[in-house]
C-alpha cells in the first residue's frame, strides 16, 4: 500500500500517503504491543516507519551486540521500557567464560542521556555490576521495574542501592543469577515511606534477610501482589507475611521445613485459606509430606505450581494435585517418578506446560527418576499439553510417537535423555523416528531440543517438516555435515541454532552462508569446524560477526567454540582476549 | 570396511574368548558413546560406526582413527551436560558422602554400655520402623514408639544420630530421606540420659 517511499518528498500535508495526521497514526500504532507486528508496520512506508518509531514505548533487543544503544536511541526516541539479552544461552551451562562481555553499562550510559525517564529494564544473561545498579538507581528518577534473569557480576550491595534510591519502584525481580550474596541487609534499605512495590522476588538469594524489615515492607505495600521469598524465611515467618498480604496472586514460600507447633500449624493453614486470589505457587524448599496439606485451601485457583525445588514423592504430589483442578503449568523434580506423573495425567486435564527436572543429574548410580512411561501417562491425560521440558534416563521411539499423537499441539518440545548418544533402550535403534514423529505431527512446533543417539536422518526430518521451528538445540548428535545442512536448508523460520559435540564441519557451517543473516545467532562448540572455515564465513558475510573461542591446549587450527550473529554495528570492541573476532579482518 | 569386518569377527570369537572378567560381566550390547570432554572435539567414532552399520547416511568427513572401545568408556563429567543452570545445580540434593563404591551407606552404631560398635548400611532400609526394628534385634533391646512430642518416652533407650553439622539429634524428627542424607553415625542412649530427651 502507499506510494514508493523514495519518491515521496517530505512535504507536511500535501503528498502524504496516509489520510490522517501523524498523531492519529501514532495513537493507533501505540496500541500495537507485539514487537514483531511493529517491525512489520515500520516497513510499510516512511510515514509509518516514523510514526511507529515515535510511538514505540518498549524495545526488545534479543542480542545486545546486534545493535548499539546509540542506534536504538536515534530510532526510538520515546522508549520507556527496554528488554536486553546478552550472552549465548550455553553460558548458562558454563560453556562461556565469565568475562565474555554483554556488559549493561554502555547501554545505561546512553540511556541516561536519551531516556532519562526510563521506567523498566529487563535483562537476561547480561553482565551487571554493582556500579551499574547504583548508576541506574541514582540517574533514573522514574524507574519502576527491574528484572534480572540469569545475569551475573553484581552483589547484594547493588540491590541495596536500588532499594535505597528508587522511590517509584514497583517491581524487583531477581531470578537465577550469579549473585555475590554478601548479606541480607539490602532489604532494610527500602525507606519507611516507600509503599509502591507490587512485585518482589528474591527467591534466588541465599543469605538471611532482616525479617522485621521484610514484614514492615510487605505490610505497607498494599499493592504487593507477587512475593517470592528465599530459603531463609521460615514457615513461621511465612505465616506472618501472609497475614499482611492476603491479596497475593503469586507466592514463593521460603523453607517449608517442619518446625511448627500445632497452634502455629493451624494459624498457617488459616492464612493459606485467606489467599483467595493465588494463581502461582513456588518455593517449597525442603517441603515435607505432613505440611503440604496446609497449602490445599490456596490451590483451588492455582494455574502455575512450581515444585522444582521440593523433593516430593509420588504420593505427596498426588495428594497435592487433587486440589489443583485448574492447573495449567507444572514444574516438578523427577523424584515424583512415573507414578507421580500418572497422577498428573489423572488430575490435571487443563495442563499446558510440564517441566520435569532431574534431582540427581550427575549421579551415575541413580536408578530412580522418570522414564517414557511417565511422559506417556501425562500425554494420555493432558491433551492440551503444548510445552514440555523433560529430563529422563531412558526413552523409546514408540513412546514419543504415541505422545505426540495424543498431544499434537506442541509448540515447545525439549527432551533431554541424560546419557549422551543413548539409543532407544528397547530396540537399540537411534531416536531418529521419535523426533521424526514430533516434527511431522506437531506442525506448530517453535522450539525443539533433541537428544539421544541421532543420525543425520533426524535432521532430514527436521528440515523437511519443521516449518515453524525457530529455536533448535542439538547435542551429541548427527553423523555428518549433511545433518546440519538439512537444518539450514529446511527450516525457513529458524532464528536460533545451538549445536555442541556434533560431527559437523566447515562444509556444514558454510552451507548456511545465506541463512545466518536471517537468524539471530548460531552457536557451535566441540564440532569439527576449523579457523579457516570461520575466516571464510567472515570474509563472505561482512554483516555477520564471527567470534571464536579456543579451549586451552587445543589444536591451533580448531575453532572450538564458534558464535555467529548478525549485527549492524560490526565486530564488538569489548571482546576479552579469549574471544577472537574474525569479522572485519 | 576393514573395521566392520573386525567388528563381525569380534562377535564370532566372543564365545571362545578368554577373559579374566567375572562370569556374566559382559559389557552391555548397546553402544555407549564416550561423551566428549571439553578438550575432545571430535564426536566419538561410535556414532559414525553406528550409522555405517545401519546403512543410513554417509561417512563422517573426518573420522577419528582411534579404535572403538570394547568396554563402555568411563563416564567423565561432561562440561555443561545435562543442561541445567548453575543456580539449579547448586540447589540439588548434596551428594551422600558416606557412599562407598556406590554400594552402601555404612554408619557406625554404638549402644551405651555395649563393648563394641556395629556398622549398618542405611541404604537397605526404607523407613524408620525398619531401621529401628533392626536395631532392636541387633542389640536385643526395646526402643519403643516415636512420638513427635515425647520422643521415645516409656523406653530405656533413645536412638540418636550425629548429623552433618556435628549435632546429636533424636532419630525420627525429620523425613527419612533427609535423615539418611545427613546421618553420620548412630548412638543409642540409655538410662536417664535417654529419658531426658523429648521433653
Amino acid at each position: 500500500m502507499g506510494p514508493n517511499p523514495k519518491m515521496r518528498k517530505e512535504f507536511p500535508d500535501s503528498t502524504r500517503s496516509s489520510p490522517f495526521p501523524d498523531e492519529v497514526l501514532e495513537r493507533v500504532l501505540s496500541l500495537l504491543k507485539s514487537h514483531k507486528d511493529r517491525s512489520a508496520v515500520s516497513l510499510v512506508c516512511k510515514d509509518w516507519y516514523n510514526a511507529e518509531s515515535w510511538s514505540r514505548a518498549h524495545v526488545f533487543i534479543g542480542n545486545c551486540y546486534s545493535v548499539s544503544p546509540e542506534i536504538v536511541a536515534r530510532r526510538f526516541p520515546r522508549v520507556k521500557s527496554v528488554t536486553l539479552k546478552g550472552k549465548p544461552r550455553f553460558s548458562d551451562f558454563n560453556l562461556v567464560p565469565e568475562n565474555w562481555g554483554a556488559d549493561v553499562h554502555p547501554w545505561l550510559a546512553v540511556f541516561v542521556a536519551k531516556y532519562p525517564f526510563l521506567e523498566e529494564l529487563r535483562l537476561k544473561r547480561m553482565a551487571v555490576s554493582d556500579e551499574s545498579l547504583e548508576f541506574l538507581a541514582l540517574n533514573f528518577p522514574n524507574f519502576k521495574v527491574l528484572s534480572l534473569l540469569s545475569c551475573d557480576g553484581f552483589s547484594t550491595d547493588g540491590l541495596a542501592a536500588i532499594a535505597t534510591h528508587c522511590k517509584n519502584l514497583t517491581q524487583l525481580d531477581i531470578q537465577e543469577n550469579g549473585i555475590d550474596d554478601k548479606s541480607g541487609s539490602w532489604l532494610s534499605c527500602f525507606p519507611e515511606n516507600f509503599t509502591s512495590l507490587e512485585v518482589l522476588n528474591f527467591a534466588n538469594l541465599n543469605t538471611d534477610v532482616n525479617f522485621d524489615a521484610l514484614e514492615r515492607l510487605v505490610s505497607r505495600c498494599k499493592s504487593l501482589n507477587v512475593l517470592k521469598a528465599n530459603k531463609s524465611i521460615s514457615l513461621e515467618h511465612l505465616q506472618r507475611l501472609l497475614v499482611c498480604a492476603p491479596q497475593l496472586i503469586e507466592l514463593g514460600t521460603g523453607s517449608f521445613m517442619p518446625e511448627l507447633t500445632a497452634r502455629q500449624y493451624a494459624e498457617l493453614e488459616n492464612s493459606f485459606i485467606q489467599l483467595k486470589n493465588l494463581n502461582t505457587l513456588s518455593g517449597l524448599w525442603e517441603a515435607s509430606a505432613p505440611y503440604l496439606p496446609v497449602l490445599y485451601p490456596a490451590c483451588t485457583n492455582l494455574t502455575f505450581l512450581n515444585l522444582s525445588y521440593a523433593f516430593l514423592q509420588s504420593l505427596e504430589l498426588e495428594s497435592l494435585l487433587c486440589h489443583c483442578p485448574h492447573l495449567q503449568r507444572l514444574w516438578v523434580l523427577d523424584t515424583v517418578g512415573d507414578k507421580g506423573l500418572e497422577a498428573v495425567g489423572s488430575n490435571c486435564p487443563l495442563l499446558e506446560e510440564l517441566r520435569v527436572f532431574p534431582a540427581d543429574p550427575f549421579d551415575e548410580e541413580v536408578i530412580h527418576g522418570v522414564t517414557e512411561a511417565g511422559f506417556l501417562a501425562v500425554s494420555y491425560g493432558c491433551r492440551r499439553l503444548h510445552y514440555v521440558l523433560y529430563f529422563c534416563r531412558q526413552m523409546t521411539n514408540a513412546a514419543v510417537a504415541t505422545i505426540v499423537q495424543n498431544c499434537p499441539d506442541f509448540t515447545h518440545f525439549r527432551l533431554c535423555i541424560m546419557n549422551p548418544g543413548q539409543p532407544d533402550y528397547l530396540t537399540n535403534e537411534p531416536m531418529d523416528e521419535a523426533f521424526g514423529a514430533v516434527v511431522r505431527t506437531c506442525t506448530k512446533l517453535q522450539r525443539l531440543s533433541v537428544s539421544g543417539l541421532l543420525t543425520d536422518l533426524t535432521f532430514e526430518y527436521i528440515g523437511q517438516y519443521a516449518k515453524n521451528l525457530e529455536t533448535l538445540s542439538v547435542a551429541f548428535a548427527g553423523s555428518s555435515d549433511r545433518g546440519m545442512q538439512c537444518m539450514l536448508e529446511g527450516c525457513p523460520k529458524l532464528r536460533k541454532l545451538e549445536i555442541r559435540d556434533c560431527p559437523f564441519g566447515n562444509a556444514a557451517l558454510l552451507s548456511g552462508l545465506e541463512k545466518y543473516e536471517s537468524m539471530r545467532s548460531l552457536w557451535m562448540s566441540a564440532c569439527n569446524v576449523t579457523m579457516s572455515g570461520c575466516r571464510l564465513l567472515a570474509r563472505e558475510m561482512p554483516r555477520l560477526n564471527v567470534e571464536v573461542m579456543k579451549d586451552d591446549g587445543s589444536d591451533e587450527s580448531q575453532a572450538d567454540k564458534v558464535y555467529v550473529y548478525r549485527s549492524v554495528v560490526g565486530p564488538r570492541r569489548d571482546a576479552p582476549p579469549c574471544v577472537l573476532n574474525l569479522s572485519g579482518l | 570396511m576393514e573395521r566392520s569386518m573386525a567388528y563381525d569377527s569380534d562377535l564370532n570369537l566372543k564365545a571362545t574368548e578368554l577373559r579374566l572378567g567375572l562370569l556374566g560381566s559382559d559389557e552391555p550390547e548397546k553402544p555407549s558413546i564416550a561423551p566428549s570432554v571439553s578438550s575432545n572435539k571430535r564426536a566419538s567414532p561410535e556414532i559414525s560406526e553406528e550409522s555405517r552399520s545401519k546403512g543410513s547416511s554417509c561417512v563422517s568427513s573426518k573420522v577419528e582413527s582411534g579404535e572403538r572401545d570394547s568396554a563402555p568408556p568411563a563416564k567423565e563429567q561432561v562440561v555443561g551436560w545435562p543442561p541445567i543452570r548453575s543456580y539449579r545445580k547448586n540447589c540439588l540434593r548434596p551428594k551422600k558422602n558416606d557412599q562407598v563404591d556406590g554400594a552402601g551407606m555404612y554408619v557406625k552404631v554404638s549402644v551405651d554400655g555395649a563393648p563394641y560398635l556395629r556398622k549398618i548400611d542405611l541404604k537397605v532400609y526404607k523407613s524408620y520402623s525398619e531401621l529401628l526394628e533392626t536395631l532392636e534385634n541387633m542389640f536385643k533391646l526395646t526402643i519403643g514408639e516415636y512420638s513427635e512430642k515425647e520422643g521415645y518416652n516409656g523406653s530405656d533407650f533413645a536412638p540418636t544420630y550425629e548429623d552433618k553439622d556435628g549435632d546429636w539429634m533424636l532419630v525420627g524428627d525429620v523425613p527419612w530421606d533427609m535423615f539418611i542424607s545427613s546421618c553420620k553415625r548412630l548412638r543409642i542412649m540409655k538410662g536417664s540420659a535417654a529419658r531426658g530427651l523429648g521433653c
